[in-house]
C-alpha cells in the first residue's frame, strides 16, 4: 500500500567521470564511473546495503557505521557509503560478521529510541525501522533505564512540520540537507557525544531561526523526527501523481502524496529536472489554500457591481456571460470586448483564452499579465538573439565561474534556483550582484558578492553600457567569438557607442551612483576567460527602460563570448510558473503562439485553416491600453482568467476607475480577488490540482500538471473556456487538454514534437522540440543564434520622467519576499503569514532620523499618483534614498503609489521606480480607508449570495 | 663577570615555583652584589627535581634540585654560583644518571638553552636541517624523511615520508603544514616541552616540511589549555619572521613559509586530524570520513601535511645528520627514539627519551624508581587514554609499535601512566568507557552511544546485575565499538576496558582466568 513512497536511493551521489572501473560485489562484476561510492555500485550490482546516514542527495558521512563491508587484502570494515570503488576490488557486503556488527550498531540505536512504533507517524515509511528488520534486531540487551533522550521536548514551532529530538538517530542528514542542498546553514548539532542533538540557529526553536522553511530536511529525515505536521495529522498517502508546482517560474517537480482525494503532503520530485529533489516553503508547504473555505465553488452573476452576487449553474453563469458579451459587441463593436489570461494558468488554458479572443471575440484584444513582468525579456532577447527566452537549463549555472545577478533577488523570488546557484558559489564561482539593495546573496553563509554594484533605481542602462564600455576599451571583446557568431555592421556600431567616454564608468558614477572602480573591476570580471552567466529578474524588465536594459545585457554576453554553451549565458529568471509558456501560446495582443506576429499572413493562414476563422491582421488592446480603451468608453467587456489586475497593475485607482467604467467584467478564479469586486459574472476557477495540463519554467521546460483530485466546483479552467466559447457560438470540441496540446504542437514549429506522451515519458522537455531537436533543446545557441548572425543594438541611456524632486525626494522600488507570493492571494491563505503577516516599508537610518521615523512606526508614501500607509522598517539594506516595499497584501496599497510609467517598447511598468515622500503618519490613506469600505460591502455581497444559495 | 644561572620556565617547573624561584634568585644577588645572568631555560624533563636550578661553571653546568625561594639565599651562601656543595646539589647535570642513560636526539637541546634565543639555539645546532634542505630538491628530502624510518609520534605511527611524498606529488594552488599540538592523551607532555622549550626546533621541522612539499603556509593548532606554549610559539615565530628565518625568502631564499599558531577549544578528539582540520577551518570538531587522506584533501581541501610536534620536531635532526644516523637507533621496524613520559604513581616521574627497543620494567625501575606510594605496581597504561592496561607478566616486551600492538596494546605518543595495587581496574576501566562518552565527538553511532551504555554495562557488572551476560554483553560492544567506530577515539577505547577485564578479572568479581592471571 505505501510502496508508491519508496524511491530508489541509491545512497551516495552519481558521479561523473570518463574513467571507469570493474569491480566485483558479493560475486557480481559491475563497471562504474570512477568516484563511485562502493554502496552506489553495489546498487548497481542490485545489491542493497543497508543504510542510515546516507542518502543519495548528500555527499556521504559514514556516521552510521551500518554499510560496513568486507574489501579482499583490505584491514578492517570500511563503510560503504565513503569508499570509492575501484578497480579489480572484490567486496563482500553479506557476512556473518557484518551482520553482527550492524547488528550490534542496531541495538545501540534501538536502545535511545521510542518503541512506539505503530503509533508513530512514520510507521510504514521509516527507514530506522527498515534497518531493524534488515539486521535481525531481536531484543535490546541494554534495557531501556539507561541514558536516554526519550523525554526530550518537541519543537512545534514551524506550522508545516515539527521536531522531535526523542526520536532522532542524529545521522546529520537535516543538517547536511540544510547546508549542501538549501545553503542556509541554520541546523547544526549542539552538544557531543550522546548529548549531540539537531539545533536549529543557537538553540533556538526552528521558527525563532534562520530556518526558511524549504522542508530540505524534513525530507532528508529517515525517522518522524521532522515530520510534516499534514502527516501526523492525516497519516501516510496511499496513492501519490507527479505534477509541477504552481508558484514562481522555477517550474519544481512535485509528488503530491494523497489519500482519496485530500492532499497529504507535496514532496519534491527526485527526478524533477527543474529541482532535483528541492524545494521551498511554498511549494513544500503552503498549499492549503487550495482546499481554503475562500475558495468560491458555485458561478455567481450580478447585473451592477453594487448588486448582490447570485448564485447561479454554470450554464446560467456562461450564457449569462456570453449574452453579455454580444450585447457589448453588437452595441459597441467587435473590438469592445477583450481577455486576459494569466501566467498562473496552463499553457492549454492559455492557448484556449487566446484562441477564445481571437476566434470567438473575433479580435486581438489578448494580453497576459506577462505584459507587467518579462514583455522586455520577449521583446529584447527575441531582438537580439532571435528567440524570447532565457538560453540555459538551470543546471547550466553547475559549470558557471562568474555569476552575475541583476535586478533579481533569488533566495527569496526563486529559492530552488538560489540554493543551487548558492552551491555553486561554495564552490568557488565569483558573484557579481547589480541592486539597490543589499539582497542576502551578497552576503549569505559562505558567500559573499565579489562587487555589489549598489546602483540608484532607474540608472540600469547607464550601468550596463559602462560595464561594456570597459569591455570594449581594455580589450576584453571575444573577438572570435564575434566574428563568427555576430552581425559585424551592429557590432561595430555598438562597439563604437559604447567605447564613448560618455559611457565610461566615470562618467557615467553621477548617473549610477556606483564607483567606477567598482564597475571596472566587475567588468573584467565578468569577462575574463572561463564560463560567465547572467541572472536576471523584473529588476531589470520593470523600468520605462526594460527592453533597452535586456538587450543591453544580450549586448554584454554575446560582446564577451558568453553565450551558446553551458555554463554562461542570458537567464531571466521568470517570475511566475508559467510566465514562459504564457507568452509562447500567443497570448498576446500583436503575436500568435510562437511569437508570430499577426500581420505575417502566412502564420495567420496556418491558424485560419485549422480554426475556420479569419484573424485580424492588426494587433489587439494591451492591457494598459485596455484600461485607457475603458476609460474612453470603447471598451466594455473583459475575460479574466486568473489574474487580479487591480492588485497587481500599477495606479490603482485608474485601473478600478477603467473596470467601474466596464459593462461586463468575467472573471475566472480561485478566490473574490480584488478585480472580482468589479466583477459582474464569476466563474469559479480550479487550482493546479484540479485539472490536467502543462507549464512552462524559466529554462524553457515544459512539464505536466496531473489532475490529482476533482474540480471543487465541477469544471477545470478549460472547460470553462470551451463552453464560454461554445456559448459565444464558435464551438470547441476538446475532451482533454492533452489534445490542446496536440493542436498547439501541429500549429507551432517549436512545439512540433510536444504532446502529453513524450512528456510523460521524457518527464518534461525543453523547447524548441521539434524534427531538428526531438528530445528538446536545454542549451540554446549552440554553433550559431536562432536569428542566424546575433544582433548587437545600441543603448542610450535615457532618464526616466519618474524623477526625485524635491518634494518626492525618495525613489521607492518593489519585490517579492520568500514566503509570499505576488498578489498573496493564495500565500495569504496558508500560514506562511507567520512569517510575513503585512507589507512593510524598508528605509535607510539616515532617511528614517530626518523624518523622525522609528522601526515600527506607521509612514505614509506619497507619490505623484498616490499615496498610502505602510509600518516602517528601519534597515540599511537599502541605500539613502531608496526605500522598498513588497505588494503581497492588497490593503497595503502598494501599486496605488507607482506610476503609469512603462517601458517604451512592451509597455511593462515602471514598478522598479516611483519617486516618493515618505512621513510619520497617525491613520491609514484615504485610499486605505475607502478599500477596507469598499471591500467590507463586496464581503457583504458576496456573503449575500453565499446565504440566498443556502436557501 | 657575569655568572650564569639558570631557572627553568617549562610549565612543569612554573606550576612548583620556579618564578618565584626566579625572583628570589635575582633580588638575592641583587643585595649582595653578585652579578648574574639569570636564563629562563627549558625543563631536562627530570621532573621531580623541578624547579632544577643550574649554574655554569668551569667543570661545566652543576645542578641544585628541588629548589624553592626559601632556598636560595642558602645556596649563596652555599656558594652554588660557583658549584659549592649544598644538599640539594646534584652534581654536573650531564653526570645525573637518568639523563645520561638517555639517548637524546630530539631533545638534546631541551634544557640547555634559553627557548627563544635564536642565537643559542644556532649555537646548538639549530639550522642546520633547514640549512641542508634549502640546498636539496624537495624530492631528496623526502627521500631523507623515508629513509630514515621516521613514523608519526602522534600515537598512529605512520610513516612520516610517505604522507610528504604524497603531498609533493600533488598539483595545487595552496598545500598546507598543519601540527597537531593537542596532546591530549593522559600522562603526556612531550608536544608541550617542545613548544616551550625549543620552539625553534619545531618551526625549523615545519619548515623543511614545506620546502619538501611545496607548502608555503603553515598552522600549528595547539591546545587551549597550553598557554605557556602557545605564547612562546608566538614568539618564536615572530623573532624567527623578523631575522629572516621563517615568511618571505626564508634564510635568504627564493622560498616562502608562513606559520601560525591556532588555538583549540577543548576537545579530545580535535587531535584526531581530520577533526583537527575541521577545527582548524573554524567548523565543529567532528571526525572526517577517511578517504580521501589529509595529504590528498586535507586543510580547506587543499593537500596538507599534517603531522605531530614531535614528528615535525624530529626532522631537523634527520636532515642535519642524515637518515641513517638516526635510522640506526631503535629495533625491528620502529626506528629512532622516542620521548616516554612517565607519569601517575612513580617515583621519578619525567621524560626519558630512549631508543625503540628499552623495556618498560626499565622504565619503571631503572629510571623511575617504582611508584610513588612504595606499594608494588599493579597496572600501567601505555600510550594515553585509548592504551591497554599492562600487567607485570608483559612488562619485559621491547617497546616497539609492532611488538605492542600484537599483545593488542599500543605505544601511541609514549605516555606512561603507573598505578599500584591500590587500583581497581573495573573503576579504570569504567573511566575509559566514561573518558569517551565525554570526548566522543558524536559523528559515529558505536562511539555515541556505545561508549555510555559502555559506562552503564560495567556499572551492572560491577553491582553483580547479571553479571555474566552483562560481561558478555560488554564484549559485544567492544567489539561492535572496535570494528564498527568512524575513528581511534571509539575503535581503541576497548583497549584499556578488554585488557582490564581480561588482565584482572577479579576487579571485576570474576574468578581468575587460567591463562590471564595478572
Amino acid at each position: 500500500m505505501l510502496d508508491h513512497l519508496k524511491e530508489t536511493d541509491y545512497g551516495t551521489p552519481k558521479r561523473e567521470s570518463t574513467q571507469e572501473v570493474t569491480l566485483t560485489i558479493d560475486g557480481e562484476q559491475v563497471t562504474v564511473p570512477e568516484g563511485t561510492s562502493l554502496m552506489r555500485a553495489a546498487m548497481d550490482a542490485g545489491v542493497k546495503v543497508p543504510k542510515l546516514c546516507a542518502t543519495d542527495s548528500l555527499e556521504p558521512f559514514g556516521s552510521c557505521r551500518l554499510c560496513l563491508v568486507e574489501i579482499d587484502g583490505r584491514k578492517g570494515y570500511p563503510a560503504s557509503c565513503t569508499t570509492p570503488a575501484e578497480a579489480g576490488m572484490n567486496v563482500r557486503t553479506q557476512r556473518p560478521k557484518l551482520q553482527e556488527l550492524r547488528k550490534g550498531v542496531m541495538e545501540l540505536y534501538i536502545s535511545d529510541h521510542p518503541l512506539d512504533c505503530l503509533t508513530c507517524s512514520a510507521n510504514g515509511n521509516c527507514e530506522l525501522q527498515d534497518m531493524a528488520g534488515v539486521t535481525g534486531l531481536r531484543n535490546v540487551r541494554y534495557g531501556f533505564d539507561g541514558a536516554n533522550h526519550l523525554k526530550d521536548k518537541k519543537d512545534e514551532s514551524n506550522p508545516y512540520f515539527s521536531y522531535d529530538p526523542s526520536k532522532c538517530i542524529v545521522c546529520n542528514r537535516c543538517v547536511r540537507a540544510c547546508e549542501e542542498t538549501q545553503g542556509t546553514f541554520a541546523l547544526t548539532i549542539s552538544g557531543r557525544g550522546f548529548g549531540s542533538r539537531v539545533s536549529a540557529g543557537q538553540d533556538e526553536n526552528f521558527m525563532d531561526s534562520e530556518c526558511v522553511s524549504c522542508g530540505a530536511c524534513v525530507e532528508a529525515c529517515p525517522t518522524a523526527t521532522l515530520q510534516e505536521k499534514s502527516v501526523i495529522w492525516l497519516g501516510q498517502s496511499e496513492h501519490s501523481a507527479i505534477t509541477t508546482c504552481a508558484y514562481c517560474g522555477v517550474g519544481c517537480g512535485f509528488k503530491a502524496e494523497m489519500k482519496g482525494n485530500e492532499v497529504v503532503r507535496m514532496v519534491p520530485w527526485k527526478d524533477g529536472a527543474a529541482n532535483e529533489g528541492h524545494s521551498c516553503v511554498k511549494g513544500r508547504f503552503a498549499w492549503g489554500y487550495a482546499s481554503h473555505q475562500d475558495r468560491i465553488t458555485t458561478p455567481m452573476i450580478r447585473k451592477k457591481i453594487t448588486d448582490p452576487w447570485q448564485e447561479v449553474s454554470w450554464d446560467e453563469a456562461i450564457n449569462y456571460a456570453a449574452s453579455e458579451f454580444k450585447r457589448i459587441q453588437m452595441t459597441h463593436g467587435r473590438d469592445s470586448v477583450g481577455g486576459i489570461t494569466s501566467s498562473r494558468c496552463t499553457n492549454e488554458e492559455t492557448y484556449l483564452v487566446q484562441k477564445l479572443v481571437r476566434a470567438a471575440f473575433g479580435n486581438n484584444n489578448v494580453d497576459t499579465c506577462a505584459r507587467v513582468c518579462h514583455s522586455p525579456t520577449g521583446y529584447g532577447l527575441g531582438q537580439t538573439y532571435g528567440t524570447s527566452a532565457g538560453t540555459q537549463t538551470f543546471k547550466s549555472v553547475d559549470k558557471a565561474d562568474v555569476i552575475m545577478v541583476i535586478g533579481a533577488n533569488p533566495t527569496d523570488g526563486h529559492p530552488v534556483f538560489a540554493s543551487r546557484m548558492k552551491k555553486r558559489l561554495r564552490e568557488g564561482a565569483q558573484l557579481i550582484v547589480v541592486d539597490p539593495r543589499r539582497i542576502d546573496i551578497v552576503k549569505s553563509p559562505h558567500i559573499r558578492a565579489a562587487h555589489h554594484l549598489q546602483l540608484k533605481p532607474g540608472t540600469n542602462v547607464a550601468l550596463i553600457s559602462a560595464l561594456a564600455h570597459v569591455v570594449v576599451t581594455e580589450g576584453l571583446v571575444d573577438e572570435t567569438y564575434v566574428a563568427e557568431r555576430c552581425d559585424p555592421k551592429s557590432f561595430n556600431e555598438w562597439r563604437e557607442f559604447v567605447a564613448r567616454p560618455e559611457n565610461s564608468p566615470e562618467l557615467m558614477e553621477a548617473v549610477t551612483g556606483v564607483p567606477a572602480a567598482e564597475v571596472r573591476a566587475a567588468a573584467r570580471l565578468y569577462a575574463r576567460k572561463g564560463n560567465s552567466a547572467i541572472y536576471y529578474g523584473l529588476g531589470v524588465t520593470e523600468h520605462s527602460q526594460g527592453s533597452t536594459m535586456v538587450m543591453g545585457i544580450a549586448n554584454l554576453a554575446m560582446a564577451t563570448g558568453n553565450v551558446g554553451r553551458e555554463g554562461v549565458g542570458v537567464n531571466p529568471l521568470r517570475g511566475q510558473n508559467n510566465v514562459q509558456g504564457a507568452c509562447d501560446m500567443g497570448s498576446f495582443p500583436h503575436e500568435l503562439p510562437g511569437y508570430r506576429h499577426v500581420s505575417d499572413s502566412t502564420v495567420r493562414a496556418s491558424f485560419e485553416d485549422v480554426w475556420g476563422v479569419t484573424i485580424q491582421p492588426e494587433p489587439g488592446l494591451r492591457i494598459p491600453n485596455m484600461f485607457d480603451a475603458a476609460l474612453t468608453g470603447s471598451f466594455k467587456g473583459l475575460y479574466c482568467e486568473g489574474e487580479d489586475i487591480v492588485q497587481s497593475d500599477p495606479n490603482t485607482q485608474h485601473v478600478a476607475a477603467a473596470l467601474m467604467a466596464m459593462e461586463c467584467i468575467v472573471v475566472q478564479d480561485l478566490f473574490l480577488n480584488e478585480t472580482a469586486k468589479y466583477a459582474h459574472v464569476f466563474l469559479p476557477g480550479s487550482s493546479f490540482l484540479e485539472k490536467d495540463g502543462t507549464f512552462t519554467n524559466a529554462e524553457r521546460r515544459i512539464s505536466r500538471v496531473r489532475k490529482v483530485m476533482p474540480p471543487k466546483a465541477g469544471l477545470a479552467d478549460w472547460e470553462v473556456t470551451v463552453r464560454l466559447s461554445n456559448a459565444l457560438g464558435y464551438p470547441m470540441h476538446y475532451t482533454h487538454p492533452s489534445q490542446i496540446m496536440d493542436e498547439i504542437a501541429a500549429l507551432t514549429p517549436t512545439f512540433k514534437g510536444v504532446s502529453f506522451d513524450k512528456i510523460d515519458q521524457m518527464g518534461s522537455v525543453q523547447w524548441p522540440c521539434n524534427d531538428a531537436a526531438p528530445e528538446g533543446t536545454p542549451t540554446m545557441h549552440i554553433g550559431h543564434f536562432v536569428r542566424g548572425k546575433g544582433r548587437f543594438i545600441i543603448t542610450k541611456y535615457v532618464a526616466t520622467d519618474e524623477k526625485v524632486t524635491r518634494k518626492f525626494p525618495l525613489l521607492l522600488t518593489t519585490g517579492r519576499i520568500l514566503s509570499q507570493y505576488n498578489v498573496g492571494a493564495q500565500t495569504r491563505r496558508t500560514p506562511n503569514v507567520e512569517w510575513h503577516s503585512e507589507d512593510r516599508l524598508e528605509i535607510h537610518p539616515h532617511d528614517a532620523e530626518d523624518r523622525g521615523i522609528k522601526h515600527d512606526d506607521w509612514v505614509g508614501i506619497q507619490s505623484r499618483a498616490g499615496d498610502t500607509v505602510l509600518r516602517a522598517t528601519v534597515t540599511d539594506r537599502v541605500a539613502p534614498g531608496v526605500v522598498y516595499t513588497t505588494f503581497h497584501f492588497p490593503e497595503s496599497g502598494a501599486n496605488v503609489i507607482t506610476t503609469d510609467n512603462s517601458d517604451w517598447a512592451t509597455n511593462c511598468p515602471e514598478y522598479k521606480v516611483t519617486a516618493v515622500q515618505v512621513m510619520p503618519v497617525m491613520q491609514p490613506s484615504a485610499w486605505q480607508q475607502e478599500h477596507s469600505r469598499f471591500n467590507r460591502v463586496q464581503q457583504g455581497l458576496l456573503s449575500a449570495a453565499h446565504e440566498a444559495g443556502a436557501k | 663577570m657575569s655568572i650564569t644561572v639558570y631557572v627553568p620556565c617549562d610549565s612543569a617547573s612554573l606550576a612548583v615555583g620556579a618564578d618565584r624561584v626566579a625572583r628570589r634568585m635575582a633580588e638575592v644577588a641583587a643585595q649582595r652584589g653578585v652579578d648574574i645572568t639569570l636564563v629562563r631555560n627549558g625543563s631536562r624533563g627530570l621532573f621531580w627535581l623541578e624547579p632544577l636550578v643550574e649554574v655554569k661553571t668551569s667543570q661545566g653546568r652543576v645542578a641544585y634540585g628541588p629548589v624553592q625561594s626559601g632556598d636560595v639565599a642558602a645556596l649563596f651562601d652555599a656558594g652554588f654560583l660557583m658549584g659549592g656543595a649544598h644538599p640539594l646539589c646534584l652534581g654536573r647535570t650531564d653526570d645525573i644518571p637518568y639523563l645520561k642513560k638517555q639517548e637524546r636526539l630530539t631533545f638534546a637541546r631541551m634544557g640547555v638553552t634559553d627557548p627563544l634565543s635564536l642565537d643559542d639555539y644556532m649555537a646548538h645546532e639549530g639550522f642546520m636541517g633547514v640549512r641542508r634542505a634549502l640546498e636539496m630538491a624537495p624530492e631528496a628530502i623526502v627521500q631523507e624523511v623515508l629513509d630514515s624510518g621516521l613514523r608519526g609520534r602522534g600515537g598512529a605511527a605512520f610513516p612520516a615520508g610517505i604522507k610528504w611524498k604524497t603531498v609533493l606529488g600533488l598539483p595545487a594552488t595552496q598545500k598546507y603544514v598543519v601540527c597537531n599540538a593537542d596532546e591530549g592523551d593522559s600522562g603526556t607532555y612531550s608536544d608541550r616541552m617542545t613548544m616551550e622549550g625549543d620552539p625553534y626546533m619545531l618551526i625549523e621541522g615545519m619548515v623543511i616540511a614545506g620546502l619538501s612539499t611545496g607548502a608555503t603556509q603553515g598552522y600549528i593548532y595547539v591546545r587551549s589549555e597550553y598557554p605557556h606554549a602557545i605564547n612562546t610559539l608566538n614568539e618564536a615565530i615572530r623573532r624567527a619572521e623578523a631575522a629572516g628565518y621563517l615568511g618571505r625568502n626564508l634564510h635568504g631564499s627564493s622560498h616562502n613559509f608562513w606559520l601560525e599558531v591556532r588555538k583549540g577549544a577543548g576537545s579530545y578528539v580535535c587531535g584526531e586530524e581530520t577533526a583537527l582540520l575541521e577545527s582548524l577551518e573554524g567548523k565543529r570538531g567532528i571526525v572526517r570520513a577517511k578517504p580521501p587522506v589529509p595529504a590528498i584533501a586535507g586543510l580547506f581541501g587543499q593537500p596538507t601535511v599534517i603531522n605531530n610536534v614531535i614528528t615535525l620536531a624530529t626532522v631537523p635532526l634527520i636532515l642535519a645528520r642524515g637518515a641513517s644516523y638516526y635510522k640506526n637507533y631503535g629495533v625491528g621496524r620502529s626506528h629512532g627514539t622516542l620521548p616516554f613520559q612517565l607519569a601517575g604513581n612513580i617515583r621519578h616521574g619525567g621524560l626519558i627519551e630512549k631508543a625503540f627497543g628499552v623495556t618498560l620494567r626499565e622504565l619503571l625501575y631503572d629510571y623511575g624508581g617504582g611508584s610513588a606510594s612504595g606499594r608494588p605496581i599493579k597496572a600501567v597504561q601505555v600510550g594515553g587514554p585509548l592504551g591497554a592496561y599492562l600487567p607485570e607478566s608483559q612488562w619485559d616486551l621491547p617497546l616497539d609499535y609492532e611488538a605492542y600492538a600484537a599483545l593488542g596494546a599500543v605505544v601511541g605518543h609514549g605516555g606512561i601512566v603507573v598505578h599500584d595495587d591500590t587500583a581497581d581496574l573495573s573503576k579504570l576501566a569504567r573511566y575509559a568507557m566514561e573518558f569517551c562518552a565525554i570526548e566522543s565527538c558524536g559523528k559515529c553511532t558505536p562511539c555515541r552511544i556505545g561508549s555510555t551504555r559502555g559506562v552503564e554495562v560495567i556499572d551492572k557488572i560491577t553491582l553483580n546485575q547479571n553479571r555474566v551476560q552483562q560481561v558478555q554483553l560488554l564484549r559485544d560492544l567492544c567489539d561492535t565499538m572496535t570494528h564498527g567506530s568512524l575513528c581511534a577515539m571509539g575503535s581503541m577505547t576497548p583497549y584499556p576496558v578488554l585488557s582490564a577485564l581480561n588482565h584482572y578479572p577479579q576487579d571485576f568479581g570474576l574468578a581468575p582466568s587460567d591463562h590471564e592471571t595478572a
